[in-house]
């Protein structure tokens, strides 16, 4: 990222003015070109949170803190934050289980890599409303699903599969696999062969190279891969909405401040669920990817590092 | 070509074929073709079925679900919003992501790491996070419940994207050509125009093409500033699914089947540029 724009914009022999003359053009070129997205990202994405925290306390009656009290307040509300974990969780850790082997097997060229990875990346852009809408028919009663299953009398009845919490995990579990997967392809073929090589070179077998060589130097990977789908799963939507028990188990707590906002016009009580969320999410994000930190961080790569 | 190869690759090739890991990696992605396959196939067969209760395949078939979802719908119009709003959206982000990438990549300053990690918020925290606070105010301001709310809502995550996309493929042209062009008595703007960006164009193209497909998938934020004549057709697919005991499903499938297809197609295009790695690896930093 660096190195390549220093040797070009600061060559090694200047005279000091001529440097800090270049260094101010440079500054002066950064803030034209980053000026406009910067702008944008302070307007539309930090400045809303702000107006939203402040909106959040700008309560009629109950004191300032009346829209936070009255979500903890409520066991109904209250109970939205464990649904969305009992969502969010389980698609996350199945995800992992699953991309973690995967990937691992591909670090090594495999037939068809180019096709593997094209064909996983498709339910991203299909979006959960797509991916759901499909599931009512694949997975209901009649679909093709339990129909299989009973052919193969794997099952007599056929699986409740959709309207609960199972159909939500289901939808989360397709659309963010290809997310989880590709950033843990991405870690793992950065990883230099040659390490592992060297630890087979001296006698170490699969197993001991996977666990002792390789499953180290994944962890940021997986740390990355945990804390971003798991991020994107708990602010689940759509699909427990039209896969799940919306007034029931899969009440997720972004429902619960599209309710306060869309549905009683209550914008301070919707702010103060947002922030509730986005709190939660950035919890989460600091404790993995700061606890990321603690693991081996150093060249994995070879050669430039 | 294998016949050409050397003996002892071919053995080593057909060794790693027939292994448990190849076996068990070929059978997950059987699986999941499956799956996705499956979820495709049945919206697909249920667009075109005249009726279809409960067996392996639909009765007979018919295209008339289609017919009566343009009308029942309203597509053309929100086919036209979506269009209108996918592609504005594309346009903008091209014209501030672009050149903030180009910034990130080749020019060096304070506070770089902070600007990266700003333009990189709104790709990780989920739009419904903080589509619900933005909608709030862009409503307060009169800006949303029309078209102009859905594009400025759709550009939040769309241009730090573009970024995103594009500070790699800029990184890896050859910082020399710039400098050649630099001794050879070019102007930076005279650079970036007739040196850099026409190298960077399959890139643009790549960050431009994938933007769209996020921008036609995007619901939150869509169906958070959307009004009754500005939806797209994602969020007029999930209003649809509601109406299931008063319309038939054939249609809302019918308009799935229409939705899949505008994204597919805009995804093959992409994917020809761009390998699908790169789309988030670069977020690790």
């Amino acid at each position: 990222m660096n190195g390549t724009a220093g040797k070009l914009t600061k060559p090694a022999l200047e005279s000091p003015s001529v440097g800090a003359a270049r260094r101010f053009r440079a500054n002066w070129l950064a803030i034209v070109l980053l000026g406009p997205a910067v702008l944008l990202v302070l307007v539309l994405f930090i400045y809303p949170f702000i107006y939203g925290f402040q909106l959040s306390f700008d309560t009629e009656s109950g004191g300032r803190f009346a829209n936070y009290r009255n979500f903890f307040g409520d066991a109904r509300e209250r109970a939205t934050i464990w649904n969305t974990f009992r969502l969010a969780l389980p698609a996350t850790l199945i995800n992992l289980a699953v991309a973690i082997p995967l990937t691992y097997r591909m670090r090594r060229k495999v037939r068809g890599q180019r096709f593997i990875t094209g064909l996983f990346v498709i339910p991203m852009t299909l979006g959960t409303v797509l991916i759901a809408q499909g599931m009512l028919s694949f997975f209901g009663p009649s679909g093709w699903f339990n129909k299989t299953l009973e052919l193969l009398q794997i099952t007599d009845d056929p699986m409740r599969l959709v309207h609960n919490r199972t159909g939500v995990i289901i939808s989360l579990t397709i659309a963010e696999f290809p997310v989880v997967f590709l950033i843990l392809l991405g870690f793992v073929s950065g990883i230099d062969p040659n390490l592992e090589r060297a630890a087979q070179m001296l006698g170490a077998g699969g197993w001991q190279r996977f666990k002792r060589i390789m499953l180290p130097l994944m962890i940021p990977g997986i740390a990355t891969a945990f804390a971003l789908s798991f991020v994107a799963t708990f602010a689940v939507f759509p699909s427990a909405v039209m896969v799940g028990q919306p007034a029931g188990e899969t009440r997720v707590i972004a429902l619960a401040a599209w309710q306060a906002a869309y549905e009683r016009f209550d914008f301070g009580a919707a702010s103060a669920i947002a922030i509730v969320m986005a709190s939660i999410e950035v919890l989460v994000l600091v404790i993995v990817l700061g606890g990321r930190a603690r693991f081996y961080r150093g060249p994995s790569s070879g050669g430039k590092g | 070509m294998s016949e050409t190869s050397h003996p002892e690759k071919r053995t080593r090739a057909r060794a790693s074929r027939f292994s448990p890991s190849a076996w068990l990696l070929y059978a997950f992605i059987l699986f999941f073709i499956s799956l996705i396959g499956g979820i495709f196939s049945t919206v697909l067969l249920s667009s075109f079925a005249n009726t279809w209760f409960g067996g392996w395949l639909p009765d007979s078939f018919s295209t008339k679900w289609y017919v009566f979802a343009v009308e029942e719908f309203n597509l053309w119009r929100v086919l036209r919003v979506t269009l209108i709003v996918a592609v504005t959206v594309v346009a903008l982000s091209l014209l501030v992501g672009v050149p903030a990438a180009y910034a990130l990549a080749r020019l060096n300053f304070r506070g770089k790491g902070l600007v990266f990690l700003v333009l990189l918020l709104p790709i990780m925290v989920p739009p419904i996070t903080y589509g619900i606070p933005l909608a709030t105010m862009l409503y307060e301001y009169g800006l949303a419940g029309n078209l102009s709310g859905v594009i400025i809502a759709n550009l939040v995550p769309a241009f730090p994207f573009v970024v995103v996309i594009m500070v790699p493929f800029i990184e890896q042209i050859d910082p020399n050509l710039e400098r050649s062009a630099s001794m050879l008595g070019a102007s930076r703007f005279r650079i970036f125009t007739r040196v850099l960006l026409p190298l960077a164009i399959p890139g643009v193209l790549a960050a431009g093409l994938l933007a769209l497909v996020r921008t036609i998938a995007m619901f939150e934020l869509t169906f958070l500033t959307a009004g009754a004549s500005s939806q797209t057709l994602v969020v007029s697919l999930y209003y649809a699914t509601f109406s299931a005991g008063i319309r038939p499903t054939q249609s809302i499938n019918a308009m799935a089947v229409i939705y899949m297809a505008m994204t597919t197609s805009v995804l093959i295009l992409a994917l020809r540029f761009i390998n699908p790695v790169q789309i988030v690896s670069r977020v690790r930093q």
